[in-house]
């Protein structure tokens, strides 16, 4: 029976009787399923394993019924949800693992050490696959960028991330970043993580063989991070800053021994199974582990590497201490487990043993302070189905004609504004802070439409790219969402690869506004068709709820991860023109959608309307025809079309390869309308004179609409539309525009 | 001709020095750790990048102190070659092994990118391939490349032609004089903050660290060959 320990918490009967467990995130029911559980009430220890456990971080309570719509298999999927990070088969016995994760609401209150723990987490889960991590992407929303407080998040978030992965040594390859009122208050920090891994090395979060020791290797544990599970599960508020200490501290050295203790200890085979111990800790991974084996275990919490004193049994479980790690193995091979742990300089500590009961048994000074039903913890957590409602303004913007907007006929201040818009800009800013090359495999850096990383040894190489536009998300979150999804295999197709599977980060609002639970809904059905269409299943994710700040909910971003395969890296594609007179080819169709687009934001102030459609037949028949033409060596560039529409994706491909173009567009819209506006499926091609015939025979027997629109030609870009001028700039100009724009507001 | 690439506590460019050397000479390598106490087998160290204890302290400040640096110390007396990039540079300097020292960018800030360097001496054993004056493109990663030395040195730098290559337009760190990296007075240890190991191939953007290594093994070659017909 467990005893009430430590004089200063509160009793049980205190615990019920002041409803203490509130203050923790449970609610009344919930306390009264977990005193069913447990057949008694539970003491500060127990309340708060559970409390962990049943956030919506750790559970997914409220996003379980949804998150099931997924497409989660698939040939290729050699893992998929459910453990530390998807795997995929890549063929020839290598696989690559990736999973996306938020630092959302750390971020917001300690940006520097909110976004660095955000790449150590998410690393963490990849090697704890078994897999070397070769690359790291990103995902960032920021308020306005004239606004003080929006430039100190940005930069340091920035710097976060870029003191992490730099001195871990992944190379930090690619991301988005995007600026819009919507995120004031509450940034989005969304990393993710890409390694490779051999067949027969995966590795699961188990607890097998009962008797067998469980040990700790990494820093010992402090009291940093205590709640943070549920700090994100909940609003961000005024007394928000007061949760800092919730957040916790990374120690990105301390990252690169134990990934290399782990993989070597992975290597060695010794390992029967491992996991990291990221949010919730050390209750976390050891019931995790133990409920994935059908097992139990028992911790002695004495002997957890401590570095504090006075560590009480509720702190050491619920603390989230960075770069630890919990792994089993059988008690003949712990003596070579612990002298590799010690070659690379780190503690090493058995902490527990796996048993036969299904229970989580916590020992401290020789008494038992937590008998709890694993399966309670892990399985139990009620699940939630919130009630949804269509939001007012949905139907408001469904009146909303954009394109009876006032023509702009200045064109070209009109690009030059789009450019300067920091979500178009160029980024260079926050890249050149990132490490892009180390481990020297990065052939597509930065810049490009997604990153392309080779694997040594083979022909082959990984495309991988992260993507959404919580704009188009927020005015048809079912759009929205296959938006995400289509541009991010678009991005990943322009490069040359074959797009394999997707990891996810839904960030919404809170789920207790129905009208929030609607655009999750409906932007995971989005998701879950195109996913469906494109055969590139969702092998893992996350889910960051309450993204709230005093004006509302943010805008719904469920921010796409997709990894693809360079099938040989001879097809590895680029978005810059790369040589004059190459001519130029616009796949796709144009229409009057400026709903949610760049332009509808700069030059008209707003977001509304409805977003651009988006037709999935096309959009694969799209993606079939780019690949096989790029595969046929037909395609000199390929860039896909988004925030800035025509005029923007010319505008970059010009910059990229030093260039100009001379274009013509033939079309029945307005000029303005037809530069700017963000119509799906669309790509920009370029090829050599002498291919463009068969490119052009490809396409028609691909059925995909496309008009050859110019070619690349000397130092300017000119535009013109139906024979008329629109645009007429030195590229050198256009970008500096570009360049320019974040540098100079963070000065 | 053998090759060593030591392994410090967070060393990350390791694995890269190691691929540069097979892909670009062929010649046999080894990773050797930090606590090694014999260098006797081979013939050019290389102290590779990376964040060697995490950089505490100050950058090389904690590495310097490793058991393995004694034996660099004495490699170096005895003429080995010795090739210190990014943190390995700031390593060399910390143990004296190379003048002066590497301040944090100016900027304050990580900067990553390709930069132009001149070839400022192609007399010393890693620049022998590369045409004097020479411009090539060889990209930075580092957040503490801004290198310092007092003007008596900068002056002795000069006299003696230890500064071997200097960044060509934009000062990317701040570094005195331009300075990207120097070696010794006898030119058998050469420090820069620049990574020539990341431009050893087509699809990584730039070729032009390739004649570094080729640089070395052609004047090993050069000096063991004359050694053993004298």
């Amino acid at each position: 029976m467990a005893q009430q320990l430590s004089v200063k918490e509160p009793t049980p009967e205190q615990i019920a009787e002041q409803q203490i467990y509130k203050q923790m995130g449970v609610t009344d029911e919930e306390y009264g399923k977990i005193c069913g559980f447990l057949g008694r009430k539970p003491n500060y220890t127990e309340i708060g394993v559970f409390s962990v456990m049943w956030s919506e971080h750790c559970s997914y309570k409220n996003s379980k019924p949804v998150l099931r719509r997924f497409p989660t298999s698939g040939p290729r999927v050699l893992v998929g949800p459910g453990e530390g990070a998807g795997v995929v088969d890549i063929g020839d016995n290598m696989a690559v693992s990736f999973k996306i994760e938020s630092h959302n609401h750390p971020s917001a209150v300690e940006p520097h050490q909110g976004a660095a723990t955000g790449v150590g987490g998410i690393i963490r889960f990849i090697f704890s696959m078994g897999a070397r991590p070769i690359a790291l992407l990103n995902s960032l929303r920021f308020g306005r960028l004239d606004n003080e407080r929006v430039k100190y998040l940005f930069e340091n978030v920035v710097g976060g991330i870029a003191g992490y992965g730099n001195c871990v040594g992944i190379p930090t390859v690619g991301g988005e970043v995007m600026f819009d009122e919507s995120y004031e208050g509450n940034p989005l920090v969304n990393a993710m993580c890409v390694g490779i891994i051999e067949h027969d090395k995966i590795q699961r979060g188990v607890a097998q063989g009962i008797g067998n020791p469980v040990y700790y290797v990494g820093p010992a544990t402090g009291r940093d991070g205590i709640h943070g599970a549920t700090f994100a599960s909940e609003e961000l508020t005024e007394e928000s800053e007061s949760k800092r200490p919730q957040v916790q501290v990374g120690d990105p050295f301390m990252e690169k021994l134990v990934m290399e203790a782990c993989l070597e200890l992975i290597n060695s085979g010794i390992v029967l199974g491992i996991q990291d111990m990221g949010a919730a800790g050390l209750t976390c991974s050891s019931s995790e582990m133990a409920s994935k084996a059908g097992n139990g275990m028992e911790l002695y919490l004495d002997d957890v590497p401590q570095r504090e004193e006075g560590m009480t049994p509720y702190e050491m479980m619920l603390s989230e201490s960075q770069e630890r790690m919990l792994f089993v193995v059988e008690p003949d091979k712990a003596a070579q487990a612990i002298a590799i742990c010690e070659r690379w300089g780190l503690i090493c500590a058995k902490v527990g043993k796996v048993t036969d009961d299904g229970r989580l048994k916590l020992f401290h000074k020789g008494e038992i302070v937590a008998d709890i039903p694993v399966a309670a913890l892990v399985d139990e957590c009620p699940v939630y189905h919130k009630p949804s409602k269509v939001p007012a303004y949905y139907e408001a913007n469904g009146k909303i004609d954009t394109a009876r907007y006032p023509e702009v006929t200045d064109l070209q201040g009109a690009l030059e504004k789009v450019l300067a818009s920091p979500s178009v800009a160029s980024k260079e800013w926050v890249y050149n802070q990132y490490d892009y090359m180390v481990r020297t495999s990065t052939v597509v850096r930065p810049g490009s439409d997604a990153a392309v990383v080779s694997i040594r040894g083979t022909r082959k190489a990984i495309a991988m790219t992260t993507d959404c536009n919580g704009r188009y998300v927020y005015l048809d979150p079912e759009v929205g969402g296959k938006i995400a999804v289509s541009e991010a295999a678009r991005n990943i197709v322009c490069s040359g690869a074959e797009p394999l599977a997707v990891t996810d980060n839904l960030n919404f609002g809170s789920p207790e506004k129905p009208e929030i639970f609607w655009q999750l809904e409906k932007a995971v059905d989005g998701i879950a068709e195109a996913c469906r269409k494109l055969n590139t299943p969702v092998i893992g994710g996350n889910v960051s709820l309450y993204n709230e700040n005093a004006k509302g909910a943010i805008y719904p971003t469920p921010v796409i991860g997709m990894v693809g395969l360079v099938h040989d890296i001879e097809h590895i594609t680029t978005q810059s023109f790369k040589k004059d007179g190459d001519i130029i080819v616009l796949l796709g169709e144009t229409k009057a959608e400026l709903g949610g687009s760049e332009f509808q934001y700069v030059m008209h102030g707003v977001t509304e309307g409805r977003p651009p459609q988006l037709d999935l037949d096309a959009e694969k028949k799209l993606h079939d025809a780019v690949l096989s033409a790029i595969q046929a060596g037909l395609v000199a560039s390929a860039h896909d079309l988004s925030d800035g529409g025509l005029a923007v994706a010319l505008a970059e491909s010009c910059i990229s390869g030093g260039l100009g173009a001379e274009v013509d567009f033939t079309t029945g819209l307005r000029a303005d309308i037809a530069l700017f506006s963000e119509s799906q499926s669309r790509v920009l091609l370029s090829a050599d004179p002498s291919r463009i015939e068969r490119l052009r025979q490809h396409l028609d027997q691909h059925r995909v609409p496309y008009q050859v629109i110019g070619k690349v030609k000397g130092e300017q870009l000119n535009i013109q539309v139906n024979g008329k001028p629109a645009i007429q700039s030195p590229v050198e100009r256009l970008e500096k525009i570009w360049k320019d724009a974040i540098p100079c507001l963070m000065k | 001709m053998n090759f060593a690439v030591l392994v410090f506590p967070g060393s990350n460019c390791d694995i890269d020095c190691y691929k540069a050397v097979e892909d670009t000479i062929g010649q046999p390598v080894d990773y050797v750790w930090h606590t090694a106490t014999d260098l006797s087998p081979y013939d050019c160290i290389i102290v590779p990048g990376g964040f060697s204890y995490g950089d505490y302290l100050r950058c090389g400040a904690i590495a310097r102190f490793a058991p393995v640096m004694n034996e660099v110390v004495k490699a170096a007396e005895a003429g080995k070659f010795v090739f210190g990039i990014c943190n390995g540079f700031q390593i060399l300097t910390e143990s004296g092994l190379l003048p002066g020292a590497l301040l944090r960018n100016k900027t304050m800030k990580f900067r990553c990118h390709p930069v132009t360097l001149r070839v400022e001496n192609n007399h010393t054993p890693f620049t022998s391939q590369y045409a004097q004056g020479e411009t090539i493109d060889i990209p930075i990663a580092h957040g503490d490349g801004n290198y310092y030395c007092d003007a008596e040195t900068l002056e002795r730098l000069k006299a003696n032609n230890q500064i071997v290559f200097r960044y060509t337009g934009e000062n990317p760190n701040g570094s005195v004089d331009d300075i990207a990296g120097v070696c010794n007075e006898n030119g058998n240890v050469l420090g820069m903050m620049p990574h020539p190991e990341r431009a050893v191939h087509r699809l990584l953007g730039s070729e032009d660290g390739r004649r570094m290594f080729t640089s070395i093994l052609q004047t090993w070659r050069e000096r063991h060959g004359a050694a053993a017909i004298g």
